[in-house]
Parts: C-alpha cells; sequence; structure tokens
C-alpha cells in the first residue's frame, strides 16, 4: 500500500519471470498458423494478465509438475502458439504433436486465450481451471446472482459474499448496494453459448 | 296360380297366429291326413285342392274384412316373412298345399279361438325371433371361425383396394397381430394353399406402412429376429431412450454430484451395477443441459450406450491412445477421465465443424493431456505411424440403424447401397487402426471397433475382414451383458470368435442398438491373404492407394534393411526389387490392375529367374576361379 502499486507490480512480474525456463524465449518474428513457442513480446502480454489474477502464484503455474505424456518422470509444461491461441501444454504433448501437420491440429492441452489482431491478449474461459487454482482473489457469490453472472451480467454488491482481502476490498464497502462490485469479463456459460468463439 | 300361392301362404300365416297356435301338431297332422288322401286319390286330390283354394281365397277376403288391425301387421309381417317365405317355398313345395289345407281346415275352428288370436300372433313373433337370433348366432359364428380358425391372408383385390384408400391403422395392426400368431404356429393355424413365404411377405407390408419403414430395413430385420422379438424391436424404436449423464471423475464424485442436481430438482438414478459414474435423468425441473454443474464440467450428456466402448477399452494411465472419431467428445473425454489425465490422447476428427465442439467438451471437462487433430482416419496410420501407440478406439460413422428412436430419417432412407458404402468405408478404417497399434506395447495392443448400427454387414463382417486381413484375434469385451455376435447369417459363415464380440439392443438392454468388439493385436506383421472378394471390392476402389501403401511399405524395408516384420510377408528382402518394378509398371496400365494370383505369379517366375541367374554367375565365377 505505502509503496507504488504498479512499481511493484513491475517487480513481482520481473521476479516471476525469472522462474520460467529459458527455452521459453525464442526469437521468432513470424506470426502465422505455425505451432510454435511464444516470442518474447508474446510472453510478456500472457504472463502479465496471467500475473494480474494469480499474482505469485504464477511460478506455480509455470512450474508445475506434469504427469501427461507416456513417459515415467513428469516433465514440465510450456506454452505454444497455434493459430493466434495460446496453448498451455506439458512438455511431452508438445513433442509428440510435432508430426501433425500445421493445418491438421485443433488444439493441444488447454487454450488459455488468444491474441487479437492489434496483439492484445485476452484470456478465455478455457483458461479457469488454471486460474482458480493459482487465483489470489476470489469472490463468493450469493446463489441468486450466481445465475445472473452466468449470464453475461455484472455482479453487484448485492450479489457478494465474501471476497477476499485486497486492495479494492474497501472499496467494495463504499459501494453503494446497486454498484458494479465485479465487472464481468468471461463465465462459463459461454461454453454453451458461444462454442463458436471460444 | 304362384302369386295366388304366395298370397295364400301369406294369408294363412299371417292370420294364423291362430292355427300356429295348435304349433305344429295340426299343421304335421293335417299334413299326413292330407299326403294319405293324395295317395288313395290322386286323381281327384288335384280338383279338392284346388276348390280348396279358391275357399281359402274367398275366406281370406272376409277374413281380411274382419280385421284391419292384422292387415296393418300383415303388411309389415308381408316384408318380413317374405325372404323367409320365400327360401321355404323353394325349400318345400309341398307348403302352399299343406297351408290351403290348414286354411281349409282352420278356417272352421277360427271362429273357436278368437281369444287365442293375440296369442298365437305374439307366439309367431317370438318364434320368428328366435329364429332371427338362432340365424344371428350361426353367422356370428362363422365369422368368429374365420377370425379364430383361419385367418385369411388379403387378396390382391383387397390390397389393391386398401392401397387406394388411406391407411386403415387399426386394421394393419390386427393383421399384424393375427399373422404373428398364425406364424408362431404354423402347421395348424395356417391357410390352405399357403405358405410362410406369403405370410412373411403381407407382415413386412404392414410393418413398412404402420410403423413408417422402408422395405430394405424391414426386410434385413426380418431377417435378423424372431417374428415376436421384431415387433418388441420396432415397438421400442418408437421410444425415446432415457436420457443418461456421466459423472466426470476428473472433478467430482458420483455421489456429490447426484446430491447437487437433486437439490436443483433433478430426477435422477444410477445408472445401472455396470457403470459406477452414470446417471439416468428421469425428468427434470431444469434444462439438464444447461445447469452450472454442466457449464463446470461436473457431468457430461451421453447415451448409456456411448459408455461401453470405452469400457471395454479399459485405458490405463500413463498410454498412447487415438481415437480416430472422437467428436463430439464424450468418449474422449470418459478415456482421459479413467487415465486421470495421465499418457496421452491423439483425438481426430474428419469433420471441421465438429471440431469446435470436441475441443470444447475437452476444455470443459478439463481434459489437459489430449491433442486434438483434423484427418481422415485413414490418413492416421501415415501422420502417427505404424506401431506408435497402445490402444485405439474406433466408434465407426455407420448407418445409425441402432438409433431409430433418435432419428426418424433412418427409416426410409438407408438402402442397400448406402450400407455397402458404411461397410467398405469401415474396412479401411478398421485397418488402419489396427495398423496404428503396437502390439509390443507393456501394457496395451487393443483396438475397439464400435458402431450404433446393427447391420451384420457393418459389424461382424468388418471384424472378419480384419481378422483375415491383420494379425489380431478377439477378446473378451469385459462386457458380460449383451448378446454375442453372429457366427453365422445367411449365407455368410465368420470365424467362430466373434461370439466374443457383443450386440446390444433396445428391447433387451433399454439402450440404443450398438456393437462392440475387442481386437487384441498378435504381432505387427501383416499376413499374406488369398484374394477375397471384401478385399477386391476394395482394391477396385481404392487400388492406387494399395499400390501406394505397398510402396511405402517396401521402401522403409529397404532403407532400414532390418525385418521388422515377420516371416510371414511376402516383401521379403529379395523380393524389394521385384515389387518396386512390378508396382510402376502397374501404376502405367491405366486402371487395369492384375489380380494378386497373377502378381505373385509374376513374382515367382522372377524370383527363379533371379535364381537360376544366381547359380549361373555363380557357376562361371566358380569355373573362373
Amino acid at each position: 500500500m505505502p509503496e507504488n502499486p504498479k512499481s511493484t507490480k513491475l517487480r513481482n512480474f520481473v521476479v516471476a519471470l525469472r522462474f520460467c525456463s529459458t527455452s521459453l524465449f525464442f526469437l521468432r518474428s513470424s506470426q502465422s498458423i505455425k505451432m510454435r513457442p511464444l516470442d518474447e513480446t508474446e510472453t510478456d502480454a500472457v504472463f502479465r494478465k496471467l500475473y494480474s489474477f494469480t499474482g505469485h502464484n504464477l511460478k506455480n503455474i509455470v512450474e508445475n509438475p506434469s504427469h501427461e505424456g507416456p513417459d515415467p518422470s513428469p516433465g514440465r509444461y510450456c506454452f505454444r502458439l497455434h493459430k493466434n491461441k495460446v496453448y498451455y501444454v506439458s512438455e511431452s504433448l508438445v513433442k509428440r504433436a510435432t508430426n501433425i501437420s500445421r493445418k491438421n491440429l485443433a488444439s493441444l492441452g488447454t487454450c488459455i486465450g488468444k491474441f487479437t489482431h492489434g496483439g492484445n491478449f485476452h484470456l478465455t474461459i478455457q483458461a479457469l481451471n488454471l486460474l482458480a487454482a493459482n487465483a489470489k482473489h476470489k469472490v463468493w457469490l450469493k446463489p441468486t446472482s450466481e445465475m445472473s453472472f452466468l449470464y453475461g451480467n455484472h455482479v453487484l454488491k448485492g450479489g457478494l459474499g465474501r471476497i477476499t482481502d485486497s486492495i479494492s476490498t474497501q472499496d467494495c464497502r463504499k459501494l453503494d448496494l446497486n454498484g458494479i462490485a465485479v465487472h464481468h469479463r468471461t463465465n462459463i456459460g459461454e461454453y454453451l453459448g458461444m462454442e463458436d468463439e471460444l | 296360380m304362384a302369386p295366388a300361392a304366395l298370397n295364400k301362404t301369406k294369408g294363412s300365416k299371417l292370420q294364423k297366429p291362430p292355427p300356429k297356435k295348435k304349433p305344429k301338431n295340426d299343421i304335421f297332422t293335417e299334413k299326413h291326413l292330407k299326403e294319405d288322401d293324395i295317395l288313395d286319390d290322386s286323381g281327384s286330390s288335384d280338383e279338392e285342392v284346388e276348390d280348396q283354394e279358391e275357399f281359402d281365397i274367398d275366406e281370406q277376403g272376409s277374413a281380411s274384412g274382419s280385421d284391419i288391425l292384422s292387415d296393418g301387421d300383415d303388411t309389415f309381417t308381408d316384408d318380413f316373412l317374405q325372404g323367409n317365405d320365400d327360401e321355404e317355398k323353394v325349400s318345400s313345395s309341398d307348403s302352399g298345399k299343406d297351408s290351403g289345407s290348414d286354411s281349409g281346415s282352420d278356417s272352421d275352428s277360427r271362429s273357436d279361438s278368437d281369444e287365442s288370436d293375440i296369442e298365437k300372433k305374439s307366439r309367431a313373433l317370438d318364434e320368428r325371433k328366435a329364429r332371427e337370433e338362432k340365424d344371428a348366432e350361426e353367422e356370428m359364428r362363422l365369422n368368429i371361425a374365420e377370425e379364430h380358425d383361419e385367418f385369411r391372408l388379403p387378396t390382391k383385390e383387397e390390397l389393391e383396394d386398401e392401397a387406394h384408400r388411406p391407411p386403415d391403422l387399426p386394421n394393419i395392426q390386427r393383421r399384424i397381430r393375427e399373422i404373428v400368431r398364425v406364424l408362431s404356429n404354423f402347421k395348424d393355424l395356417k391357410q390352405e394353399g399357403t405358405r410362410r413365404k406369403d405370410y412373411i411377405e403381407q407382415f413386412k407390408m404392414d410393418l413398412c406402412s404402420y410403423y413408417g419403414y422402408n422395405d430394405f430395413l424391414i426386410g434385413v430385420f426380418v431377417e435378423m429376429f424372431p417374428v415376436n422379438e421384431l415387433i418388441e424391436l420396432v415397438e421400442a424404436f418408437e421410444k425415446p431412450r432415457p436420457i443418461c449423464l456421466r459423472t466426470n471423475t476428473l472433478k467430482t464424485r458420483r455421489r456429490d454430484l447426484a446430491d447437487v442436481l437433486l437439490n436443483r430438482g433433478v430426477n435422477l438414478d444410477p445408472l445401472s451395477k455396470w457403470s459406477k459414474v452414470g446417471l439416468v435423468v428421469y425428468d427434470s425441473q431444469v434444462p439438464i443441459g444447461a445447469t452450472p454443474e454442466y457449464m463446470a464440467g461436473f457431468y457430461m450428456l451421453q447415451s448409456a450406450s456411448s459408455f461401453l466402448p470405452v469400457m471395454a477399452l479399459a485405458p490405463q494411465e500413463k498410454e498412447r491412445i487415438v481415437d480416430m472419431a472422437a467428436a463430439p467428445g464424450g468418449k474422449t473425454t470418459y478415456i482421459a477421465a479413467l487415465m486421470k489425465n495421465s499418457g496421452i490422447i491423439y483425438a481426430n476428427e474428419m469433420k471441421v465443424p465438429r471440431l469446435k465442439s470436441l475441443t470444447a467438451n475437452l476444455h470443459r471437462m478439463g481434459v489437459t493431456n489430449t491433442i486434438v487433430c483434423n484427418y481422415d482416419g485413414r490418413e492416421l496410420t501415415k501422420v502417427l505411424g505404424h506401431n506408435a501407440v497402445d490402444r485405439v478406439l474406433l466408434d465407426a460413422p455407420c448407418s445409425g440403424t441402432g438409433v431409430i428412436s433418435k432419428d426418424e430419417s433412418v427409416k426410409t432412407f438407408k438402402s442397400f447401397e448406402e450400407i455397402q458404402k458404411c461397410a467398405h468405408l469401415q474396412k479401411q478404417l478398421i485397418l488402419a487402426a489396427i495398423d496404428m497399434v503396437d502390439a509390443s506395447s507393456k501394457s496395451g495392443g487393443y483396438i475397439v471397433y464400435s458402431t450404433c448400427s446393427m447391420m451384420v454387414a457393418e459389424n461382424e463382417a468388418v471384424i472378419n475382414y480384419a481378422l483375415k486381413m491383420r494379425d489380431v484375434k478377439l477378446v473378451p469385451c469385459g462386457l458380460d451383458f449383451g448378446r454375442p455376435g453372429f457366427i453365422r447369417f445367411r449365407e455368410h459363415r465368420f470365424h467362430p470368435s466373434l461370439e466374443k464380440t457383443r450386440r446390444f439392443y433396445p428391447h433387451v438392454n433399454n439402450m440404443d442398438g450398438f456393437f462392440v468388439a475387442k481386437l487384441k493385436k498378435m504381432s505387427n506383421s501383416i499376413p499374406t491373404v488369398a484374394p477375397s472378394e471384401p478385399l477386391e471390392s476394395v482394391e477396385q476402389a481404392s487400388v492406387p492407394n494399395e499400390s501406394n501403401r505397398e510402396k511405402k511399405i517396401a521402401e522403409p524395408l529397404k532403407k532400414t534393411g532390418a525385418m521388422k516384420k515377420g516371416g510371414g510377408l511376402i516383401n521379403g528382402v529379395s523380393d524389394n526389387r521385384n515389387v518396386e518394378s512390378p508396382s510402376p509398371a502397374e501404376n502405367r496400365k491405366k486402371r487395369k490392375f492384375p489380380s494378386r494370383e497373377e502378381i505373385s505369379k509374376v513374382r515367382e517366375e522372377k524370383r527363379r529367374a533371379l535364381r537360376e541367374g544366381k547359380k549361373k554367375t555363380a557357376r562361371k565365377s566358380g569355373t573362373k576361379e
């Protein structure tokens, strides 16, 4: 709180970056439908986004031992870019996906987000499992507002059940009952309604 | 005289409620008397009769004058009795004379029996009624006798009539039931001069029109099932099967999920004792496919029959699995759940629009060990390589005759050609599946083939083909319910181990029609095969592929040099060059590929030539040295 929040964020972010293995930082410029590791700017964008949700737990995400793959020893996870989507996938899977030609590969592991044409990175709902395990701040909703959120509405203060302690908790208390407490980004209802856009 | 006689008889009978009172005794006695008279006085009797008749007419006139009421009755009863009278008149010509005499004699006694008039009338009425009832009963008996003892097949004219009229459903249903009854006890109940075949033909036609099938499909069903079971099957197809869902064991347990759903107002039960993850939904207050639990990936809506191939496959952790026709992903997610997200699954789907639902389902259920690709199943061996994976699940695209309850169009749109096309594709796919599996894998080496169809051509025939073409054998599926597959069917004779496959029916197991077979790959070699019909049909359709495949098999062999494949191969080292030379020659000839016998003959000759050449060179070199 006393420090400038932005600088702490950046510092933590850089610290988190150090935990990643260097193999992720290949310098490749072309952005085609290739299945390839992320380049520096892309990795930057992805991690920044993830950090804003998970904070320090980002290193859990990156260092998680993976049980996938037929090898007996657990490997590591890595990020891959394919058709402007970012996938969080185990290394052993990546190795075995190389003999599938690019245009026939549809998905591998878990897709966590996409890059827009402008180069911005957005997380998609499929990243939920990953994020939820590592998220810093959680909000519990009252049952009534649960369905409302699933339809895409923002959460009003009246629908909040609990909220983890964080920067904005104080602000929430000041809100009046119908003020927006949590902006709606995405919800699991999109699995049903918006399959095509996932 | 006839009309007069008619009137007389009518008159006598009518006005003789009285005379009839002396019930027929008088008539009889008088008859006898009269006959005696006639016999005695043959000549004069006629005159006498005539006189009496004249008498009668006069009397009728007077009588009619006195009884106006009876006249009224007479006219009515005239009509009633006319029919009877006609018959009786024809039958007994004596009746005229009798009545004449009666009237003659009775006229005397009529005056005495005025009171008995009414009684006689009523008696006559009663007797008439009794006669009518008797006739009606006889008619009834006749009708019933026809139905029970003799169900007649409708003749051609009747059928034509029916064809013109709109279909008379109750009639058709009645006929169906009757034919079933007759066929169950054919010896006793059959109609004279008809054969069993006629009954079955009519039965087929009735089923087609009542339930809405086309001839081909009903014909196939009639061959596969006895008649009683066929009715049950067709009835079962009319109703939908219960909705089932499968708990996602990656995220929750069945008990917890059941509790949550019950709270939401869903009426459900565990599916069966053979499944630990299945739930069947009877009804629900909320849409079962849109609950937050569904969206969180706690369960998957799936039909009960789709559990079976995955249970038969029994994937182990850390194995490499291929699902060749994966969309929409119910079976793939089940496999991943059984493997606990370890190992690797290749989920392949040929149709691009279905890929989206496959990936969405995989993500929703929290599956992380899957690679989704978009290939034609037959190309997968090229991509993934031969002998590369531990297990393969092939839920083949089929004609869908087992899921008629979901899709009624199958009843009318399936024909023989379509089934053959499906079977052809399935045969190619199963060979590709077998080629991908590594026979020497530690824990695996299994292929599970399943279809949602009941046609023998798509099920047993395909497995039989695989048994001939590759070194595989059938193993028990691990499903102890369901019927074993056919070993022989019409003119086909299949391998006896086909009884290890399983068939499921809607009227027996209350799930969609399904077929499951589990194969174990014994070795990676491809055995030599004598040319057989299905193989040749494969050849004719896809010969370029075949020759390419042969080439490809030959080339890596040449390169590696090592004989990975066992001695059963035709492509021995010495033959590599021979294989190469005929195949380009074959390719040059457009579509005139020689049969396998010819090829093997040619190769034999070349081998002989080579050997002789070698011997000669050896001799030459020997002599030189």
